[in-house]
C-alpha cells in the first residue's frame, strides 16, 4: 500500500495498517479477548460484591470439572454449533441472519409436529431421518422470508430476521399453551411426550447424543462445501466483493436464497435435535438463546467451520458454568451472556489490531517515510 | 372516547421509541450504524429504575438513563469509530452486552415496585382543548420533552450549520475532512448523542409507560426503533408520525386483550413484530421509488490515508 506524506498532530495515537496479519498475533487474538473479557467481567463481579476467583471457579468446576459437567456442556455444543454454523455461512456472504433463534424454534415445531401428527407409527430408522429433514425445512422456509425480502426487494435482513424470532417463539408458545397442547401436561406447558422411536439415541449414563454427529457432519460439509465447490466459491466471491461478484456473473439474489435456506435449516436442525435429543416434546423455552449466542461464536470462530465446533463447545461451557453458578451460589445466569458480549468486544478491538497497527505519530519525519515500515 | 383514549395510550407507548430513533437518527446521520439500541435501551430503563429506586427522584433516574446510554454507546463508539471494527457486529455485541449485564445487575430489582415515576401531567389550558387536548396534552412529562425534541432535532439538522456538518459526515467524511473537521470527533459526539437518547427511551418506559423493572422489558423496541429509521428517511419528523404509529398498535393491542377478544394473545403478541416487517417492506419500496438513500457513508468505517 503507498503511503503519502502527510501533516498529521504529532502525539496523536493513529492506526495503519499492517500489510498482513502475522501468523502469530492471529492465533492470539481470540486468547487474549478471552482473557481481558475475563478480567473486565471480574471487575463487575467485584463490582457486584462478589469473589470473582470464586466465581469463575464455580463455573469451571461446573462445565469441566466433572464427567457429568463436560457431557453437559457438550449437550449444549450441539445446538449452540448447529446454529453458528448457519450463522456462519450466512455472515460469509455479509448477509447478517441474525434470525437463527427463531429459525431453532421453527425447526423444532416441523419436527415435533411430524413425530407427533404426521407419522407417529413410523421405525425409528425412517422417522428419526425424516425429522432432521423436517427440521431442516422448517428452519429454511422462516429463514427464506427475510432472504427473499432480501433479495428482491432489498429489505433489511437484519431487522427482519430479528423480528420473526420474536413471532416463532409466540408461534410456539401459541402451540404449547393451544392445539397442541399436553391434556395431561399438569401445568407446564408442552406437547405431548414424543412417541419412543423419535428419540436420538444417548450416550448414556449421560445426555449426550447423536446430535452431536449431526453437528460433526455438518461443520464437515460446509467446510468441503466452502472449500471445494463451485457454489463455496461464489460464496466468498460474494461476501468479499459484491461487486465484482456481479461483474463475473454470480447470480447474488438467487446465491442469498440459497444461503439463508441452508442458515436457517441448520439453526432448524438445531431445534429438532433439541426436541429429539434433550426435551422429548416442545417446550416453553426450548433455547436459552443458542441463536444469539451463536453469532458470537460464529464470528470468534472467524466463519471457519471446524473452529465453530471448537468455540462453540468453550461457550456451551460458560452457559452450563453459568447455569451451576445459579445452582449453587444464587446467582443469575446472566454472567454468561454478559460475559460472552464482553469476549465480542475485546475480540472485535484485537482483531482491528491485528488487522491494524497502532503508531505515535511523531514530529519530524513521519513514520510512513521509514521504507522499511512500509 | 375509546377513539381517544387508545390515541392517548398510542402516544405513551410511542415515546419510548420515539427517542431510541431519534438517537438512532442521529447516529446513522454520522455514518454510523449502532445495532446496539436495544442493549442501550435495557441499560437505561434498569439505571433510570434503580437510580429513582435509591433516591426517589425520575429526574435523577432520567439523568442516570442518560448515562447509562451514553457510557454504552461509547464502548461502539471506540470500537467502530478509532477501531474501524465491523459496526454490525460491534452493534450486535452492545445488544447481547446490554442484555446480560442488565440481567445480572437487574436481578435484585426485579419486581420492586417504583417509589416514583412519571405520572401523567396535564397541562393546565391546553389539555382543556377538546379530542387534541386529552390526546396531546395529557401525558407524562418524558412526551412533553419528545414533543421538544422532534422539532429541535429537525431545526437542528436542517436548518444550521453544525447540522450540515452532521449530514456531511455521514454522506463524505473526506469533504468534512477537507474542510478541517475531525470526522472522527463527530462522529463520537453523535455516536454518544444518540446513545443517551436511547437510554432516555429505556428509562421512558420503566419510570414512564411501564414502571418497575423486568429482565429484557424493552420487548424488541430497540430494533423496532432501527426500522423506523428508515421508515422516517433519517428525518426526525417521520420518526414521530411511525412511533405513534407503533405506540398505536402496542395500545390496540393492549385494548383488544382487555375487552376479551377470541383472539390467542400470541397471535396478538406478535402485531408490533409483524407490523414492522410490513412497515421495513413498504419504506424501502418507497426509498427505491423517491429515490432515497441512506447516508451514503453509512456503515462504513473512514480511513484518511484511503480517502478518494
Amino acid at each position: 500500500m503507498k503511503l503519502e506524506t502527510r501533516r498529521v498532530r504529532p502525539g496523536l495515537w493513529r492506526i495503519e495498517r499492517r500489510t498482513a496479519p502475522t501468523a502469530g498475533v492471529a492465533a492470539l487474538v481470540p486468547l487474549v479477548s478471552i482473557l481481558l473479557a475475563l478480567l473486565l467481567g471480574a471487575l463487575l463481579l467485584l463490582l457486584a460484591g462478589q469473589n470473582p476467583l470464586v466465581v469463575y471457579g464455580a463455573m469451571l468446576n461446573g462445565a469441566f470439572g466433572s464427567l457429568n459437567g463436560v457431557a453437559e456442556t457438550i449437550v449444549k455444543t450441539i445446538p449452540l454449533s448447529l446454529a453458528a454454523l448457519g450463522v456462519g455461512i450466512a455472515f460469509r456472504m455479509l448477509l447478517w441472519n441474525i434470525g437463527a433463534e427463531g429459525q431453532l424454534y421453527f425447526g423444532a415445531i416441523a419436527a415435533t409436529g411430524l413425530a407427533l401428527y404426521v407419522m407417529p407409527w413410523a421405525p425409528t430408522v425412517v422417522l428419526l431421518p425424516m425429522m432432521v429433514l423436517a427440521g431442516f425445512v422448517g428452519g429454511a422456509l422462516w429463514g427464506l422470508i427475510p432472504g427473499a425480502l432480501r433479495a428482491f426487494l432489498n429489505v433489511n435482513e437484519i431487522i427482519t430476521s430479528l423480528m420473526l424470532n420474536y413471532v416463532a417463539i409466540l408461534f410456539s408458545e401459541y402451540l404449547v399453551h393451544g392445539p397442541w397442547r399436553n391434556p395431561q401436561g399438569l401445568g407446564f406447558p408442552g406437547t405431548r411426550t414424543l412417541p419412543d422411536s423419535a428419540w436420538l439415541p444417548r450416550l448414556s449414563p449421560t445426555r449426550v447424543h447423536l446430535g452431536l454427529l449431526l453437528a460433526v457432519i455438518a461443520a464437515g460439509v460446509l467446510f468441503v462445501i466452502l472449500r471445494r465447490t463451485w457454489w463455496g466459491y461464489e460464496i466468498r466471491v460474494i461476501g468479499e466483493n459484491q461487486r465484482a461478484a456481479r461483474y463475473a456473473g454470480i447470480n447474488i439474489p438467487r446465491n442469498m436464497l440459497l444461503v439463508m435456506a441452508v442458515s436457517g435449516g441448520l439453526a432448524g436442525i438445531a431445534g429438532m435435535s433439541e426436541v429429539a435429543g434433550i426435551a422429548h416434546q416442545l417446550q416453553r423455552s426450548l433455547s436459552p438463546g443458542y441463536g444469539y449466542t451463536a453469532i458470537i461464536v460464529a464470528w470468534l470462530a472467524k466463519l471457519n467451520p471446524w473452529s465453530t465446533l471448537m468455540v462453540a463447545f468453550l461457550f456451551a461451557g460458560l452457559l452450563v458454568g453459568g447455569d451451576q453458578l445459579q445452582i449453587s451460589m444464587g446467582l443469575p445466569a446472566a454472567i454468561a451472556p454478559m460475559l460472552q458480549g464482553t469476549i465480542l468486544f475485546f475480540l472485535l478491538g484485537g482483531e482491528v489490531l491485528s488487522r491494524y497497527r497502532l503508531t505515535k505519530v511523531r514530529r519530524g519525519p513521519t513514520p510512513d517515510l521509514n521504507p522499511a515500515q512500509r | 372516547m375509546l377513539v381517544i383514549s387508545v390515541l392517548a395510550a398510542a402516544i405513551g407507548a410511542g415515546t419510548a421509541i420515539l427517542f431510541a430513533c431519534l438517537g438512532e437518527i442521529l447516529c446513522e446521520r454520522a455514518g454510523i450504524l449502532n445495532l446496539g439500541v436495544e442493549g442501550m435501551m435495557l441499560s437505561g430503563a434498569l439505571a433510570g429504575f434503580a437510580t429513582t429506586y435509591g433516591t426517589g427522584n425520575p429526574w435523577l433516574g432520567a439523568l442516570a438513563a442518560l448515562a447509562a446510554g451514553g457510557l454504552l454507546s461509547l464502548i461502539h463508539a471506540l470500537l467502530t469509530i478509532s477501531l474501524n471494527a465491523n459496526q454490525v457486529v460491534s452493534g450486535l455485541a452492545l445488544t447481547l452486552f446490554g442484555g446480560g449485564l442488565t440481567a445480572f445487575l437487574g436481578q435484585p430489582l426485579v419486581g420492586l415496585p417504583a417509589p416514583a415515576s412519571f405520572g401523567k401531567l396535564p397541562i393546565p389550558g391546553l389539555a382543556a382543548i377538546p379530542v387534541l387536548g386529552p390526546i396531546l396534552f395529557r401525558q407524562d412529562a418524558l412526551t412533553y420533552l419528545s414533543y421538544a425534541l422532534v422539532p429541535l432535532l429537525w431545526y437542528w439538522i436542517y436548518r444550521t450549520r453544525p447540522g450540515l456538518y452532521l449530514r456531511a459526515v455521514g454522506e463524505s467524511p473526506a469533504t468534512v475532512d477537507a474542510m478541517g473537521l475531525s470526522v472522527q470527533r463527530l462522529r463520537y459526539i453523535y455516536v454518544v448523542l444518540g446513545g443517551m437518547l436511547a437510554g432516555l427511551g429505556g428509562a421512558a418506559i420503566s419510570l414512564a409507560s411501564n414502571p418497575g423493572w423486568t429482565e429484557n422489558m424493552t420487548a424488541g423496541r430497540g430494533w423496532i426503533a432501527i426500522a423506523l429509521v428508515i421508515f422516517a428517511t433519517w428525518n426526525p419528523t417521520r420518526a414521530a408520525v411511525g412511533a405513534y404509529l407503533f405506540g398505536g398498535v402496542e395500545a390496540l393491542q393492549f385494548r383488544l386483550q382487555g375487552a376479551g377478544t377470541s383472539i390467542s394473545p400470541f397471535f396478538l403478541n406478535m402485531l408490533p413484530y409483524l407490523f414492522t416487517i410490513i412497515v421495513l417492506v413498504l419504506a424501502t419500496r418507497e426509498t427505491v421509488r423517491r429515490r432515497i438513500a441512506a447516508p451514503a457513508a453509512l456503515g462504513l468505517p473512514y480511513f484518511r490515508e484511503e480517502r478518494s
